[in-house]
């Protein structure tokens, strides 16, 4: 169970990200928890709610608001993964998620900063984080890299040979990932490969990378956006390519969404952003482990 | 059959013919991507670590290993030999299975064998063992040294740090989990 230490520093961290929202008007949705379809995806295995899907993302039910006119949109919401658990995942976990329309991942990456900053300028005032200014200083800017670079920099290999090798999650996990985001300055990582992007769209000047990137802490992954893909047609050929993946791994894979897909054709141009709320407790607050953060863990119950 | 995601520390399993027990696990997911489940495995038989990176769909068999009581008989030579106290069969272990356990052997204590495939790889003995000391500096009363414990031999010829009161004859609890004195036992 959480101690009241780790409850205030919460408490605080969450008021905080809704000041923030709140000032950039944004508006907070509530959308279902519970789901009959999701989107498909290869490595995310939902958990099921009787007919239902629990939602192991906003995602979907969160851009047909923006595609019915919502151009500033954040939520605050518990997503369902089955069978992720560790210093870092818990199959419940509480995500942060936003999307703004008329912006691309270069202006989401800006607006991101902002708010990790505003959150640390928040905090780093009350007595519940005594060390966060110094952890996180405020005049320095993010470090941004591509994956390419990054790969480059700290891999045995190339992001191309790593893909081609099948190796791209160990490479990513022991190599790249222990050095992005330490000593005081978080990393965003960007450009990734577009096969590892499935609801971003391309880039314009290389359509060999997708227009996503992530922010880093401390070695820890906190986030994960992308100009979104606006194109139906695309989008439906990519899902039917994850389905199929899907029936190859053995699985069944759930319907295609429909509603949806139709929806984005109203769609925006639009950038969209998804947080690991409990993460960001966990780095400010210096915790050493998503357990010390979360009410009760699975295990507690 | 065992799937990476039945992997947790303590758990035993079969790999490349040798059981090994997972003895650090890591579960991690890099964003958009597989689950890696990272493991520090020892192997039973020979003691050796390893790390291995596994993915969700390996597949695992658990190690063949059964546990069985059995009474320690008598050393020769490196052989250490126990008795099956329900079928009277004997085996004996190598000094190198017995390690540091040889500390805290006498006849006839109760061990529980650890078998691999029917052979015997490894013993576990009770947490606590009563061991009589046999050699020991005696106590001077109102001694001002400072020092607050002293070295003794018990029957197994094993030396430990105690207490100063303990004496020749005495009988003595240790831990053999630390080797670490715990109480001197009333007879």
């Amino acid at each position: 169970m959480i101690s009241q230490l780790r409850l205030r520093q919460r408490n605080a961290v969450i008021r905080a990200v809704r000041l923030f929202f709140e000032e950039r008007d944004y508006l907070e949705s509530d959308t279902p928890l519970r789901l009959p379809v999701l989107a498909p995806e290869l490595w995310i295995e939902p958990l099921t709610s009787g007919t239902h899907f629990l939602q192991t993302s906003p995602e979907l039910c969160m851009k047909r608001l923006v595609a019915a006119g919502n151009a500033k949109l954040f939520q605050i919401s518990p997503c369902f993964r089955k069978g992720e658990r560790g210093r870092l995942h818990l199959p419940e976990f509480s995500m942060l998620e936003w999307y703004r329309t008329g912006i691309d991942y270069m202006d989401l990456i800006e607006e991101c900063e902002d708010l990790v900053k505003g959150v640390v300028l928040e905090c780093g005032g009350s007595p519940l984080f005594p060390d966060l200014a110094g952890r996180f200083p405020l005049d320095i800017s993010f470090a941004r890299l591509t994956v390419a670079e990054a790969f480059a920099r700290y891999a045995r290999c190339s992001v191309e040979e790593a893909l081609s090798e099948d190796c791209y999650e160990e490479v990513l996990v022991d190599e790249v990932e222990p050095n992005l985001g330490v000593g005081g300055q978080p990393t965003f990582l960007y450009d990734y490969p577009a096969a590892l992007a499935s609801l971003a769209r391309l880039k314009q000047e290389d359509s060999s990378v997708a227009e996503r990137f992530e922010l880093y802490c401390d070695g820890i992954e906190l986030a994960n956006g992308f100009s979104e893909l606006v194109d139906p047609i695309e989008q439906r050929r990519r899902f039917e390519n994850e389905r199929r993946a899907i029936v190859a791994a053995g699985r069944e894979p759930g319907p295609m969404p429909e509603k949806f897909l139709a929806a984005l054709d109203d769609m925006p141009e639009a950038a969209g952003i998804a947080l690991g709320l409990d993460r960001l407790v966990m780095v400010l607050a210096g915790a050493a482990s998503i357990d010390e953060v979360v009410c009760f863990v699975p295990e507690d119950l | 059959m065992l799937n990476a995601s039945d992997l947790r520390k303590g758990l035993k399993i079969l790999l490349d013919g040798d059981p090994y027990i997972i003895t650090k696990f890591d579960f991690s997911k890099p964003g958009k991507g597989q689950s890696l489940y990272k493991c520090r495995l020892r192997n039973m038989i020979n003691g050796n670590s390893t790390d291995r990176t596994f993915r969700s769909n390996d597949k695992f068999e658990k190690a063949p290993l059964e546990e069985r009581s059995m009474q320690y008989l008598y050393s020769q030579g490196d052989e250490f030999h126990f008795m099956d106290t329900n079928t009277y069969e004997q085996l004996f272990l190598t000094r190198e299975q017995i390690a540091e356990n040889v500390n805290y052997l006498i006849d006839n204590m109760e061990a529980t064998v650890l078998f691999f495939n029917e052979t015997p790889i490894d013993i576990t003995l009770p947490i606590f063992v009563e061991l009589a000391v046999i050699q020991a500096d005696p106590w001077v009363k109102g001694d001002t040294s400072g020092t607050d414990t002293k070295p003794v031999t018990v029957e197994t010829g094993y030396v430990l740090q105690v207490p100063p009161f303990i004496e020749v004859g005495d009988k003595i609890q240790i831990d053999t989990r630390t080797g670490e004195y715990i109480t001197r036992v009333k007879e």
